[in-house]
């Protein structure tokens, strides 16, 4: 009976096994750190981060009248909490800038007339313009739109709130989805889905490059060898801006052929926006390379890295609905600014000077990945 | 002019200290076998002079540059060969060399890869991955990929480990052909037929070089005495020498014993009881290279960890 058992499963045995594996786990730190970090951050990043219904989203007032009624609806319209006036906006030009910049998400109209309307009992509007570039974004904030303002609009005029219903329809309210005006939500992730693609290939092939080297012990010969830190990050990462080039003219053509996303801004605009991000996600791989010591470690920091991408950069989550300090994260990741330029490019049809600033940053990224990337490489194996 | 010229290097690594005040001088045109224990310092000595490790303490010149300051300068004059195979298994020998050549801007590329291949006598061979060559042949592609840019100064970090003795012959001839063009060899190796093959040895133990000169001059300076027993049942005669006052090593060798100290005449009162015996014979013999390591190694303190 021992004999038998002792030939197939031997808990002494497993035991060496048990005990050889832990040991080794213990070993790798990064490794270790990782088994405890992703759940960590995740809970916390999930638990009080993500906020699918975000509220206090900032708005741009068209008001050229400044009447009781107009006050009673911008005040009602704040109380929802979904709204948050940070821009009195005097002509609805500028209010549009304000938009296809990203400053804010909402432009509300209320006409030179509406408070005239009102007392003349003849069927007032406003107009409410969303940025429908992230439909999940705005949807609250526009469904609870209707009621609340018709409420705001009875009290305003002394009515009882229960007669409301009564009321209801006596004020117009237009909404426009600004810039996907069906709410498609693949309008959304489409483009952003090309940020994330290119986020996780760049990064973790190029974070393979030293590691490679070094697992292989070709890393002392190239070091022998006279070759200077910037030839060697240079020959490292340019290969991967061409695998870089092929990845967008794939997403891209997918998204036109596949999903008819529309593309209305200029092509060499986003390209040249693209290079620069694809040149931040390259540097921080090879960053990521000159501090991991083996393969298995370079990938585990790429997806350390990459699971906040995913989460704050307002990819799958709207950005405006996470707490202050997961914003804050959420702007040091090169994602969150690519994605804000590419759908402003494709789908709001953004000129430059709208994305200066993102790209300026992403330019900035590139800078401080390359400055550190060179400080880390050790030309000796000190 | 001495191709390495090195003062008081040290190395540590943490609270370890690998290399230990280690002063070296090899002359241009000599082969210095370089000789230790595993874990004596003398790959990181090597990684020191071809500037890939910077020294804590002590300085030198390597072919008149400047250890700390000159890496670069360096780097293009020395060919160094790493103690295990570094070129890219996923590159044909081609490839490798091709690399090799545009690293060191050796013009036209093309031309020297072709000689290189052809005085290895791979032409053939070209585009087969150097991950698919044998020990012996990596070894010579790695030698052939050091020495393609013609430098002054050759540093090899134990080349002939696990290599056939044939290839090792082969591999010590060239390097003779090598010295004899003014190229400086220093070479590490556990073999006691190669360090016999160089001009000079230097030997280091945890860190500190315990001896240089000549293959003669170390042994003499060792001061050793060896008697060589032969006779039946050796392992007996083995057993009962071995802890005697005098009787530093015993070692077989084939079907003789040899019997080593450093004091003559306590050996000669150790072995006087087993000269006696009819059957056993006890002749004064040469002591060798190998004898005087392993009683350099035994008066070390053990390092390893």
């Amino acid at each position: 009976m021992t004999s038998l058992t002792d030939g197939i499963f031997s808990f002494a045995r497993l035991g060496a096994l048990l005990t050889k594996e832990f040991i080794q786990m213990r070993r790798d730190r990064i490794t270790f750190a990782m088994m405890l970090g992703v759940p960590l951050m995740q809970l916390v990043l999930f638990g009080f981060a993500i906020n699918s219904d975000p509220k206090s989203l900032p708005a741009a007032l068209v008001a050229t009248s400044n009447d009781q009624y107009t006050r009673a609806m911008v005040s009602a319209l704040q109380n929802t909490n979904y709204y948050r006036f940070d821009h009195i906006a005097e002509t609805a030009a500028e209010a549009e800038e304000l938009m296809a910049s990203g400053e804010v998400a909402f432009v509300v109209t209320i006409p030179a007339d509406f408070g005239r309307r009102v007392a003349s009992g003849d069927a007032p509007q406003i107009l409410i313009e969303a940025d429908a570039t992230d439909p999940s974004a705005s949807s609250g904030a526009v469904s609870t739109l209707g009621t609340v303002a018709n409420q705001a609009l009875l009290r305003a005029q002394g009515m009882e709130a229960a007669s409301a219903e009564a009321a209801k329809g006596q004020l117009e309210v237009v909404v426009h989805r600004r810039y996907n005006p069906e709410g498609i939500s693949q309008y959304n992730i489409v483009p952003g889905l090309l940020g994330v693609i290119l986020q996780m290939t760049m990064v973790m092939m190029t974070s393979m490059a030293l590691t490679r080297e070094t697992e292989r012990g070709t890393m002392e010969n190239l070091l022998a060898m006279p070759a200077s830190p910037a030839e060697i990050m240079l020959g490292k990462v340019l290969p991967y801006l061409v695998v870089g080039a092929v990845q967008v003219a794939v997403v891209l053509i997918a998204s036109k052929l596949l999903f008819s996303i529309p593309f209305i801004g200029s092509l060499s605009l986003l390209l040249s926006a693209i290079l620069v991000f694809v040149l931040a996600l390259v540097l921080l791989g090879y960053t990521i390379s000159t501090i991991a010591r083996t393969q298995m470690q370079a990938m585990q920091l790429t997806f350390f890295f990459f699971l906040p991408s995913i989460l704050l950069s307002g990819f799958m989550f709207p950005y405006r609905g996470m707490p202050g300090w997961a914003q804050a994260l959420g702007e040091i990741l090169p994602l969150t600014h690519f994605l804000r330029i590419i759908r402003a490019v494709m789908l709001k049809g953004a000129e430059f000077p709208a994305i200066a600033a993102e790209v300026g940053i992403l330019a900035l990224f590139v800078a401080v990945f390359a400055g550190l990337a060179l400080f880390r490489f050790r030309r000796t194996l000190d | 002019m001495n191709a390495i010229e090195v003062t008081n290097l040290v190395k540590r690594f943490g609270d370890k200290t690998v290399v230990d005040h280690v002063t070296m001088t090899v002359a241009e045109g000599e082969i210095v076998g370089f000789l230790g224990p595993n874990g004596s310092g003398k790959t990181t000595t090597i990684r020191i002079m071809c500037g890939l490790l910077t020294p804590d303490e002590g300085d030198g010149q390597v072919l008149g540059y400047d250890l700390r300051t000159d890496g670069l300068k360096i780097k293009r004059e020395v060919g160094y060969m790493t103690q295990k195979f570094s070129f890219y298994e996923d590159l044909t020998i081609g490839e490798n060399l091709e690399f090799v050549a545009r690293l060191y801007k050796l013009r036209p590329v093309e031309e020297h890869v072709a000689r290189t291949l052809d005085e290895l006598g791979l032409t053939s061979r070209r585009n087969q991955l150097a991950g698919t060559l044998s020990g012996g042949w990596k070894q010579r592609l790695a030698l052939a990929a050091c020495i393609m840019h013609k430098p002054k100064l050759l540093l090899l970090d134990e080349p002939t480990a696990g290599v056939d003795p044939k290839a090792r012959r082969e591999f010590w001839d060239e390097i003779h052909r090598l010295a004899r063009g003014g190229l400086t060899v220093l070479v590490s190796t556990h073999y006691m037929d190669e360090a016999e093959r160089c001009h000079r040895i230097s030997y280091i133990s945890y860190g500190k070089m315990l001896a240089s000169g000549t293959v003669e001059d170390v042994v003499r300076n060792a001061g050793l005495t060896t008697f060589v027993v032969s006779g039946p049942r050796l392992d007996q005669i083995a057993a009962a020498l071995e802890g005697r006052p005098g009787v530093e090593q015993v070692a077989p060798f084939g079907a003789t014993l040899h019997v080593v100290g450093s004091d003559r005449q306590k050996l000669e009162a150790a072995l006087a009881d087993i000269r006696g015996r009819k059957d056993v014979t006890v002749e004064p013999g040469e002591t060798s290279l190998e004898d005087v390591f392993i009683q350099f190694m035994a008066g070390s303190r053990d390092n390893m960890s």
